[in-house]
């Protein structure tokens, strides 16, 4: 049990969506339907499947970032909702996220070395000095540079920015991170530079990762174990090769026959 | 084996920057019944290259040299008047954002119909018919003429689009990363579905993409830009298993395989410019 560091127990969540010519009625979206998985330390956990099958909306509620409504959320044992107050504040730092949109998830009108060190900030970690000096290291490790703590946002290229999220989220030290779609928006080059730049810091900082995509080739080369979800029920979970050489759903193989240029490729 | 459309020495600069070139030189062909890909990253000149095609280059870019010979008539120079009549015309367009381009307050019917009255002059109960047909060629019941965008998954939106973008039967499709922001299953189908409206309507297409996996999905031809320039073109089969240029070879490292058994690669920029200079 010791080696999980953090598990979803039943965990559901609806939406009221507005329904109707003039949006009048109301239906209620299950976009969690009794979700339970574990995230294994040191390990990355994907979380694959179609476009609004709740993949977003799980990794906004594992960090509290949504309130559930029903099921838990445990952190290394700890039931995340029945902390408050300063013991949850404490506990966030080490659960941090990177975003799919490196455009819109960055304060436009802040500058980068205010982004990154936002979070040292706000968890009062160090001196200023220090943390200062925990941007510019962290900066360097993604490859970007001190003098690029003035810059704003819109001066980065789109690989860039992404660098920046990420910095963002690890300089805090945190033990797991989220990312939603972290390479999607971003094109084949800068994908693989962003992807292998994630597994080695995996492996410097021991991170638990839990990585959301739609693409089943990235994830083939980030994950140790898939978890396939589909209209909010997790359907399918497993370790990376089995679930790719003998998926056990239907649905899971259409994903698998979705890969585009599965055969031509493979050669 | 009829060649339908001739880019030559198309170059493209903005307009306050003469010397720099966003598109350098570039020349192909398309023929009917065919897909050429136009693969690169990010930058590299694809849309532009597009854009160059269909005259909708924006005003603070110049076309400064090359002919787009499409049906045997040079595009380049002719009236705003006589490009708008083929495009949408002889020549449809799909582009990347399905929600962008269409109009929120409008019925998907009524948007296809506008691309029909327009170039075929049809009314009435012919229109009518045509927009049935075309919504059931895409896959979507004719009985959802009446929905509203937001009414539509982001499928079968986009499919909206190459349903309005097939309307007048062109003979030349340019489509520019229309499946780019869409799921994998739906991008699967889409896929299907170009394929199949080009061979049945013998229609040359001009596709985008920086994907290479789309690419082993739908080319006949391949054309890969870098920088602005073509650094190499040729049959699917031959570019895809037997890539001669060095920046095409970083390219294809960079797409994970479904297999997962080959270590990705990021391109290595410095190594590449190496190259270029011997
Ligand atoms: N704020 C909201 N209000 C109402 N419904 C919502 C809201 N957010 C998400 N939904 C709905 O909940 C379901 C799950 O959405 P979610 O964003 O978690 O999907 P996803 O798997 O992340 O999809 P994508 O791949 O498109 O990002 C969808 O049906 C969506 O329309
Ligand atoms: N209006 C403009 N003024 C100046 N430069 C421009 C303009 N539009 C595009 N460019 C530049 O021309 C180059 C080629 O752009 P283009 O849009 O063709 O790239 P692309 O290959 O389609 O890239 P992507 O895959 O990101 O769509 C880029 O460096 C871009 O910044
Ligand atoms: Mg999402
Ligand atoms: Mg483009």
């Amino acid at each position: 049990m010791s080696d999980i560091i953090l598990s979803a127990r039943h965990l559901t969540k609806s939406y009221k969506q507005r329904s109707g010519r003039f949006g009048l009625g109301a239906t209620l979206v299950k976009a969690l339907d009794d979700v339970s998985l574990d995230l294994k330390q040191g390990s990355t956990l994907a979380v694959v499947g179609e476009s609004g099958s709740g993949k977003s909306t799980l990794a906004r509620c594992l960090l509290q970032l949504l309130p559930l409504d029903g099921g838990e959320v445990l952190f290394q044992g700890q039931d995340l909702a029945k902390l408050s107050g300063s013991a949850l504040r404490e506990q966030r730092r080490f659960l941090q996220m990177v975003f799919q949109d490196p455009f819109a998830s960055l304060n436009p009108r802040m500058r980068v070395g205010q982004i990154v060190g936002e979070g040292l900030l706000i968890h009062q970690l160090g001196t200023q000095d220090e943390r200062h000096d925990k941007v510019v290291r962290m900066l360097q490790r993604v490859g970007l540079s001190e003098a690029d703590m003035q810059k704003y946002p819109h001066q980065f290229s789109g690989g860039q920015r992404q660098r920046i999220g990420i910095a963002r989220a690890l300089v805090l030290e945190p033990r797991v991170v989220v990312c939603d779609e972290p390479v999607s928006a971003l094109d084949v080059s800068i994908q693989a530079q962003i992807l292998l730049l994630l597994k080695e810091l995996q492996e410097e900082m021991a991170l638990s990762y839990l990585f959301i995509s739609h693409d089943l080739r990235v994830v083939r080369h980030i994950a140790d174990e898939v978890a396939v979800m589909y209209q909010g029920k997790l359907i399918e979970q497993g370790g990376v090769e089995s679930i790719y050489d003998a998926p056990a759903q239907e649905y899971t193989r259409n994903l698998l026959q979705s890969i585009p240029g599965r055969r031509a490729l493979a050669a | 084996m009829t060649e339908l459309l001739r880019i030559e020495g198309l170059t493209v600069t903005p307009q306050n920057a003469p010397d720099k070139l966003l598109v350098n030189n570039v020349s192909f062909t398309l023929e009917s019944g065919k897909t050429t890909c136009v693969v690169g990253e990010s930058g590299s000149g694809k849309s532009l290259t597009a854009l160059s095609v269909m005259g909708l280059l924006s005003s603070q870019l110049r076309l400064a040299q090359g002919k787009v010979i499409f049906q045997g008539q040079d595009l380049v120079g002719i009236s705003n008047d006589e490009l708008r009549k083929i495009r949408g015309g002889r020549i449809g367009m799909i582009f990347q954002e399905p929600m962008t381009s269409l109009n929120p307050v409008l019925t998907i019917g009524k948007q296809i119909s506008e691309t029909l009255i327009v170039h075929q002059g049809l009314r009435g109960q012919t229109l009518k018919a045509r927009i049935a047909a075309l919504l059931e060629q895409v896959g979507i019941p004719a009985g959802r003429a009446n929905s509203y965008p937001d009414e539509l998954s982001g499928g079968q939106r986009q499919r909206v689009m190459i349903a309005m973008s097939i309307a007048c039967e062109p003979a030349m499709l340019i489509a520019d990363e229309p499946t780019t922001a869409l799921d994998v299953t739906v991008q699967a189908q889409i896929l299907a579905l170009l394929n199949e409206l080009k061979t049945r309507m013998n229609m040359a297409m001009l596709f985008i993409t920086h994907d290479f996996g789309v690419v082993a999905d739908i080319a006949d031809d391949v054309v890969v830009m870098f920088r602005g320039e073509i650094v190499e073109s040729g049959p699917v089969a031959e570019v895809l298993h037997n890539p001669q240029h060095p920046y095409t070879r970083a390219l294809l490292a960079c797409v994970p395989d479904a297999e997962g058994k080959r270590p990705l690669k990021p391109i290595d920029y410095a190594w590449l410019n190496e190259e270029a200079a011997a």
